[in-house]
């Protein structure tokens, strides 16, 4: 596997005006074989891609191992608390549409307790890149069942086995209204991780990314131990997520419409083997924190003043 | 021809009443218009039912509003048991007497379509209902509204509200053109017809009540050349949003809060602003919130459940020094409890409810005019201390209109742009004042400034520690801006003499009721006082030295406490109003507290009944007794 990731990782830019260490802060202190330092890597890349500067991005995650991640990367950052950084990104980009967001969350963090901000945030399709490094556990509390735990698996909690059926997050993603961008990537598949991530940036809207990980520590089994057996099938477009030719020991490719809602949605709902690419993009939902600015009149001071005084005439008796 | 009597008087509490949807809430705005614009000083409540389709013609489905108007100009409180109240039916009529807002001798003026109707129940229940008013002294005055109002419209519920205010315009010897004009602009965007039709009932109302009343009123504003406003609380909290320079506000409906709400999405777009409905209540502090880290000023607005809601993320506010304003206006509780109705019950959940030791920022307005200035004062803390600033209004002063001096714009500073200024080299995003726990923050988009903010437990640097030196640090810091903070406050000012029996200590909205009380036992003889407490978090300073000056302190507050004759209580289990809770801490005094929860502000007379009562069973007037402060001298 660690040769294929170093194969398939594309080192492209001499051109940039910032290296990979002026994104980097602390030293991550993840579990050795964690998931979540290849999206830190992969993240830190698509900044040096975009040239943007450190101070210009913010990012924003909620409680779990993969909401450290703002603390290793050098931007902006907020870690808030457990399932809220949906709410404190749209605060952001409602008052300071003018700086990418980055907001990362675990699969306790979205589905579960962040459940109805997610909801809402795909409804509000505010302008930022989502990602969800989903572990099918809850590792940072020492391996309780997650929304998408396997059935019948054994945490701390279901020690006889999980009672429910895991949700799948793509079919909800899938039927929310104003959805603009859905895709599924996997840690060990790096360059598939970096072109996704790369798509999802270049999205104008919310692009909601799933991001399939092993936690080595509690659920080292899951996704047929990281990827070794585990069935994909990458989803090939040409304005899709490029599928090297290396991917394709992992998995078959199948020709897939993004654009196309209906087909976008049959996807979501197969999860054996799991889609993996861009699911579906619609480039044109307009953006919650646009139509607010749109609709907003910014008035100089003296106006300003003049309209209050308008108001006030209103309440005035004598 | 001699038309009615003219009676001369210095103020009345009028109420009118009707089923809900019949609306007395319209009439009693224009009426309460037509006094406001005449120059009469005024407090005006709403009564409304507390099911949204309550059964028609029953007590239940009261609706309307009480309006007390005064000659002088500034009227602090809803005031003792109402003078007059004009009833569409007996059932609303009686509704006002459960409420225990009648005065015993009360005019009444009521639809008589009732003695005759089809309905033989409500023929009977009518007879029976008026028996027990004049029983109770009560004058009745039977008109035929419903009869008059049909000669000019076609269906009487739709307009029998405009004959009403037509002969309280008459009672009230107020100008007729005046209240026409009112009328058409609350109707603005009705048809035509429908303002004709609602200026020729008033109209004909005032005319009735010329030819038939044998008494009319009348309140002689003192004349002024202050220009004056009157608005609700939660309008007045709205505009003084816009006024502070607030940006963005995202709320979560809540009642008695969103009207508030409501007031400011009718105008924010037009001063640069933002009124967000979230999905929830943690999305709505958790979108300001953000804002507020992304250096804009924000708010949120709620109310008791929602407060409950947000303590999580006001543990955040606090742990990041992130600037906020919350806005909770109190309703009643526990859980959904009175959602309509006034009580004062979560100081101490706005002190302390969140996880952890999160030192807050507690205020309080006390009046209508108070709402409109106090979010100027809530901004500049929340931003210079980098503090959660929470303000406690409540449904009395939400629903509530009064006059006041219009507020001066003009001098409304201008808002600065986003510092975003390069950060000079090892800036910290937490560099502690050590001895007053303040700290210049940092706003995304500043070069150089770039680190994480986060819940963790976090030193100067920003970045999260572990260890007890660091941990007590951060408290030590977060917690040394509430006295630093309190270092900067005036001491309040006490209403009366500074010496006396008895201290009455009180907060928000209750202040105009005990002032009134207080002028009226000081008018009867006794040695009373009353203080009002703005700054609940922290408690301002001088308190020792003004609570040594009076024998007794108790503190008179909407909110629960244990009846000293409850079965069960005693003095180590009583439960006290909460602010009495905290003031017996803060200065290990024995203050008592007054401390109801009856859904409605307490009226004056109620409180001097208890300054009567407290003082009645210690007589003596200050030189006999033992002072109640053993330790008066060491302040």
């Amino acid at each position: 596997m660690s040769s294929l990731a170093e194969l398939c990782v594309i080192e492209s830019g001499a051109s940039e005006a910032h290296s990979l260490d002026d994104y980097e802060s602390e030293k991550p202190r993840w579990c050795k074989g964690c998931g979540d330092h290849g999206v830190l890597v992969a993240l830190q890349r698509a900044l040096r891609k975009n040239n943007l500067e450190p101070e210009e991005v913010v990012s924003v995650s909620g409680i779990g191992c993969s909401s450290r991640l703002p603390h290793y990367l050098n931007t902006y950052g907020f870690h808030g608390i457990h399932g809220r950084a949906l709410p404190i990104a749209t605060g952001v980009r409602l008052s300071r549409p003018e700086l990418p967001v980055i907001v990362v969350m675990g699969d306790g963090d979205c589905f579960s307790i962040g459940g109805n901000h997610w909801l809402h945030a795909i409804r509000y399709n505010i302008n930022a890149v989502v990602l969800v490094l989903d572990n099918e556990v809850y590792a940072l509390t020492k391996m309780q069942v997650s929304p998408t735990t396997p059935d019948g698996w054994k945490t701390k909690t279901t020690p006889r086995g999980t009672y429910l059926q895991p949700m799948n997050p793509l079919s909800v993603v899938m039927g929310m209204t104003n959805v603009s961008f859905l895709a599924q990537t996997a840690t060990w598949l790096p360059a598939h991780l970096d072109e996704t991530i790369e798509k999802a940036w270049d999205h104008h809207g919310l692009s909601f990314v799933r991001i399939l990980q092993r936690c080595p520590v509690f659920m080292p089994q899951a996704f047929g131990e990281g990827g070794l057996n585990f069935p994909v099938v990458f989803l090939e477009n040409e304005d899709g997520i490029p599928v090297h030719p290396l991917l394709l020991k992992r998995g078959q490719t199948q020709a897939h419409n993004h654009r196309d809602i209906n087909e976008a949605q049959r996807v979501a709902v197969s999860v054996d083997p799991a889609p993996m690419g861009l699911l579906y993009q619609n480039p044109d939902v307009p953006a919650y924190e646009e139509i607010r600015w749109g609709r907003q009149d910014r008035p100089d001071h003296p106006t300003f003043i003049e309209r209050l005084d308008s108001v006030l005439d209103r309440y005035t008796v004598s | 021809m001699s038309g009615p009597r003219l009676v001369r008087l210095p103020e009345h509490i009028v109420e009118i009443v009707s089923d809900a949807g019949e609306g007395a809430q319209k009439a009693a705005i224009a009426f309460a218009q037509l006094c406001a614009k005449a120059g009469n000083g005024l407090w005006t409540v709403e009564i409304i039912p507390s099911e949204i389709q309550p059964p028609p013609h029953t007590t239940g489905s009261a609706s309307g509003n009480r309006i007390r108007l005064a000659e002088r100009s500034q009227v602090t409180n809803a005031g003792n048991l109402a003078n007059v109240v004009l009833a569409f039916n007996e059932m609303a009529l009686l509704s006002r007497l459960e409420a225990g807002s009648l005065a015993d001798d009360v005019l009444v003026l009521i639809d008589d379509q009732w003695a005759t109707h089809d309905n033989e129940r409500y023929q009977r229940s009518y007879r029976e209902v008026l028996d027990k008013f004049r029983a109770r002294g009560a004058t009745i005055v039977e008109i035929p509204m419903n009869a008059e109002t049909v000669r000019h419209v076609e269906d009487a519920e739709r307009g029998k509200n405009m004959f009403a205010v037509g002969l309280l315009c008459a009672l009230y010897s107020k100008d007729l053109s005046v209240l026409q004009s009112i009328i058409r602009s609350i109707f603005e965007k009705k048809s035509r017809d429908v303002i004709e039709a609602a200026v020729k009932l008033a109209g004909a109302g005032y005319q009735y009540g010329i030819a038939h009343f044998e008494e009319c009123f009348e309140i002689r504003p003192v004349p002024t050349d202050v220009s004056k406003v009157a608005m609700n609380g939660n309008t007045a909290l709205a505009l003084g949003a816009v006024s502070a320079g607030f940006e963005l506000c995202s709320m979560y409906p809540i009642t008695p809060a969103t009207s508030a709400s409501h007031a400011l999405s009718e105008i924010f777009e037009d001063f640069g602003g933002f009124v967000h409905q979230a999905e929830d209540e943690i999305a709505a502090i958790g979108v300001a919130l953000g804002a507020s880290y992304a250096g804009k000023t924000a708010l949120t607005i709620t109310s008791g459940p929602g407060m409950a809601l947000k303590t999580e993320f006001q543990g955040l506010a606090v742990m990041t020094e992130t600037p906020l304003v919350i806005i909770n206006v109190q309703r009643g509780g526990p859980s959904t409890g009175l959602p309509t109705k006034i009580e004062q019950s979560d100081l101490l959940h706005a002190i302390y409810g969140a996880p952890g030791d999160a030192p807050k920022v507690v205020v309080a307005p006390s009046t209508i005019e108070e709402c409109f200035y106090i979010l100027s004062v809530a901004r500049k803390v929340a931003e210079e201390f980098r503090m959660l600033v929470i303000v406690l209004s409540d449904a009395n002063l939400a629903t509530g209109q009064q006059l006041f001096d219009r507020p001066d714009v003009s001098g409304t500073p201008q808002r600065p742009p986003l510092d975003l200024s390069p950060v000079p080299l090892g800036a910290l995003p937490y560099d502690w004042d050590p001895t007053t726990g303040l700290s210049q923050r940092l706003i995304p988009g500043q070069p150089g400034g770039m680190g994480v903010t986060t819940s963790l437990n976090h030193d100067r640097d920003g970045k999260a520690c572990y260890d007890s030196e660091r941990n007590q640090r951060g408290h030590t810091m977060r917690s040394r801006k509430l006295a630093a903070l309190q270092k900067s406050l005036t001491p309040p000012s006490v209403h009366g003499a500074p010496e006396g029996d008895l201290l009455l200590v009180g907060w928000g909205s209750t202040r105009g009721a005990i002032e009134e009380a207080v002028d009226m036992a000081r008018d009867a003889g006794l040695a009373v006082s009353s203080l009002n407490i703005q700054f609940l978090s922290p408690l301002p300073p001088g308190l020792h030295e003004i609570f040594a000056g009076f024998r007794q302190i108790t503190t008179v507050e909407l909110n629960y406490s244990d009846d000293w004759e409850d079965p069960l209580i005693t003095k180590e289990n009583r439960r006290y109003g909460q602010l009495a809770w905290m003031l017996r801490a803060a200065t290990l005094l024995d203050i008592d507290s007054y401390a109801k929860v009856p859904g409605r502000p307490y009226m004056p007379v109620e409180i001097f009944d208890e300054i009567k009562r407290i003082l009645g069973d210690q007589p003596g007037t200050g030189s006999a007794a033992e002072p109640l402060l053993a330790t008066k001298g060491a302040y």
